[in-house]
């Protein structure tokens, strides 16, 4: 700005090149708009496909979803069925995979950010959390295929909860270790100088400071498992039946769930299951963007 | 001390006042150092450092940046502790009880020497909670008895009235100052003999910086109280002894008033007139 409105000459120091300068000046311009066009495509680009599923979802979901798809079973084809065995059984395979696995997590990110900072284990573990987070899922589903379903020789809910336990542990280790790093040395110190045990300061101060990420990172976790096909069909594999009427909630026994059935129905000739399929898609993007949603109200009230 | 006596030794001369308020006396140590070495990994830090801290009196440590001052501070509650390939030897007895020996209950040693930093760190919960966190760790109050507590503690720290309709709000909204003095409530609410201030006035506006003076002022007539200053200002303000450091050693000690009048080393003279550091 002021290189245009005062003389070279006035500008204390060396003598500097005005054609020079004016000539970076209009290079550092065209770059500018260059990248910025490019973002903006880019960006584009990104939107319109998730427009396109968000829109086609909407569109075709809308017209499966009835009362009867919440009220009514998995039925045979033509007969009128509905997804409440496939709903309850993704409800419970979700929460309770993200009970088994956010534990886990947390103590291993709170290793890993507390007590392994320079040590090589931490270096390892943390590795081989972060290659199992990119792992394929259906390889998760074969590990406890092999570990649970084989041994004990059949598919079951519970297989299905591990099963998503598997995935849910690596999201929080990562997300767990980054928070925790993120609280500031002075915070620690001020807790351990008044007399506070190491442990203390974790679970008194540190959690606390890292609440919002530390839960974030959680619902991250529910809401990529609440869509997980791959790990199911090899652990609980799917049920067209009521399989929760017994104590254990029917995780002894091949248990439904909401993706499986979309996996089956979408694929099927038929019209009706077809058109389940659409509205159980829906149903997992809705019930993921609403839990995302309450986290957020209640994180901001906090 | 009689608070009339106390309104006498405010700093009422303002900032720059050299003559606030140096006591006549030192008074028989609270901690006695002796032959402390420091050491970052085999970086030696600290070089046999010999210093008593007197009881109920404020002690000023000053020294140019890196010179050992608040690695010393450090030491008397056992701070570095946290951070492996960092280690003291030599003594710094308390009560008969040497701080850097290795089977130091370093739990009970930190109720009993308190530290305040140069941010001010709130806990990320009410001011209350903030308060009552320390004493948790230490005693079982009730809770009127905890309600107490804080209403002392934040009274002492020339808090309380500015606080007291809101001690349920989170301590994150208070100004850098308030919060400053809250973290000293917090420390005193745990009734340590020892207060470690690590420059804290440093993050703080001329008036905030006032009234903490002022408060270590008012403080010192229960704690020993140590403090790590950049500002040779408040070291004569605050300080009844002052220690200067320099690359890792004590250079001098002194009652504040002879320090800044009359230095004995050379270095020290040239150090508090501002020609090095």
């Amino acid at each position: 700005m002021s290189a245009t409105t005062v003389p070279a000459s006035a500008l204390p120091g060396p003598a500097k090149d005005m054609k020079v300068a004016a000539r970076l000046g209009r290079r550092r311009r065209t770059v500018n708009t260059i990248v910025e066009v490019l973002c903006v495509i880019a960006t584009v680009i990104g939107l319109a496909f998730l427009a396109s599923i968000l829109v086609t979802l909407l569109a075709r979901g809308f017209g499966g979803i009835s009362l009867r798809v919440f009220t009514t079973m998995t039925l045979p084809p033509g007969s009128g069925g509905g997804l409440l065995n496939a709903i309850i059984g993704s409800i419970i395979q979700t929460v309770l995979g993200t009970v088994i696995g956010t534990p886990i997590g947390l103590l291993v990110g709170t290793y890993l950010a507390e007590y392994a900072q320079n040590s090589r284990i931490g270096d390892a573990v943390r590795f081989v959390s972060d290659v199992l987070l990119s792992a394929p899922s259906i390889l998760i589903g074969l590990f406890v295929y092999e570990l649970i379903v084989a041994p004990i020789g059949g598919f079951s809910g519970i297989a299905g909860c591990v099963a998503l336990a598997v995935i849910v542990i690596p999201i929080v280790v990562r997300t767990t270790e980054d928070m925790l790093r993120l609280i500031p040395v002075s915070l620690r110190e001020a807790a351990v100088a008044l007399g506070a045990p190491r442990w203390k300061m974790i679970v008194l101060i540190c959690y606390r400071a890292a609440k919002d990420g530390i839960v974030t990172g959680i619902l991250l976790a529910l809401a990529r498992v609440a869509g997980e096909t791959a790990p199911l069909l090899f652990t609980s594999l799917g049920n067209l039946n009521w399989s929760f009427s017994n104590p254990v909630l029917g995780l002894d026994r091949p248990m439904a769930s909401l993706p499986v059935t979309i996996y089956q129905y979408a694929g099927s000739a038929f019209d009706d299951w077809v058109s389940l399929a659409w509205a159980g898609a829906l149903l997992i993007t809705f019930g993921v963007l609403a839990i995302n949603i309450i986290a957020r109200i209640a994180l901001r009230r906090s | 001390m009689s608070t009339t006596t106390d309104e006498t030794r405010k700093p009422a001369g303002g900032f720059g006042d050299l003559q606030a308020h140096p006591a006549d006396s030192l008074n028989k140590p609270r901690i006695a150092i002796r032959n402390l070495d420091f050491y970052y990994g085999d970086n030696k830090a600290l070089k046999g450092i010999n210093l008593d801290f007197p009881d109920c009196q404020v002690t000023g440590m000053i020294g140019p940046s890196g010179c050992g001052k608040s690695t010393l501070l450090r030491c008397l509650n056992r701070m570095y502790d946290l951070y492996p390939g960092q280690r003291a030897t030599g003594e710094a007895m308390m009560d008969g009880m040497n701080i850097i020996a290795p089977g130091t209950d370093l739990n009970e040693l930190r109720s009993r020497v308190g530290m305040v930093f140069q941010k001010p760190t709130p806990f990320p919960m009410s001011i209350y909670e903030n308060i009552a966190f320390g004493v948790k760790l230490h005693e079982k109050l009730s809770k009127s008895a905890m309600d107490e507590r804080v209403e002392w503690s934040l009274t002492r720290a020339a808090l309380w009235t500015e606080v007291k309709d809101r001690l349920n709000t989170p301590a994150s909204g208070l100004s850098g100052g308030q919060q400053q003095r809250l973290c000293i409530a917090r420390t005193i609410a745990v009734r340590p003999q020892v207060i470690l201030l690590d420059e804290p006035t440093s993050a703080l506006d001329p008036i905030s910086t006032l009234k903490v003076e002022e408060l270590i002022d008012e403080l010192k007539h229960d704690f020993t109280i140590v403090i790590v200053t950049h500002n040779m200002q408040q070291a004569a303000r605050c300080a009844d002894q002052v220690a200067f450091f320099y690359l890792g050693e004590m250079v001098e000690v002194g009652p504040a008033a002879q320090m800044f009048t009359a230095p004995k080393q050379q270095r020290t003279q040239e150090y508090i007139t501002g020609r090095f550091g």
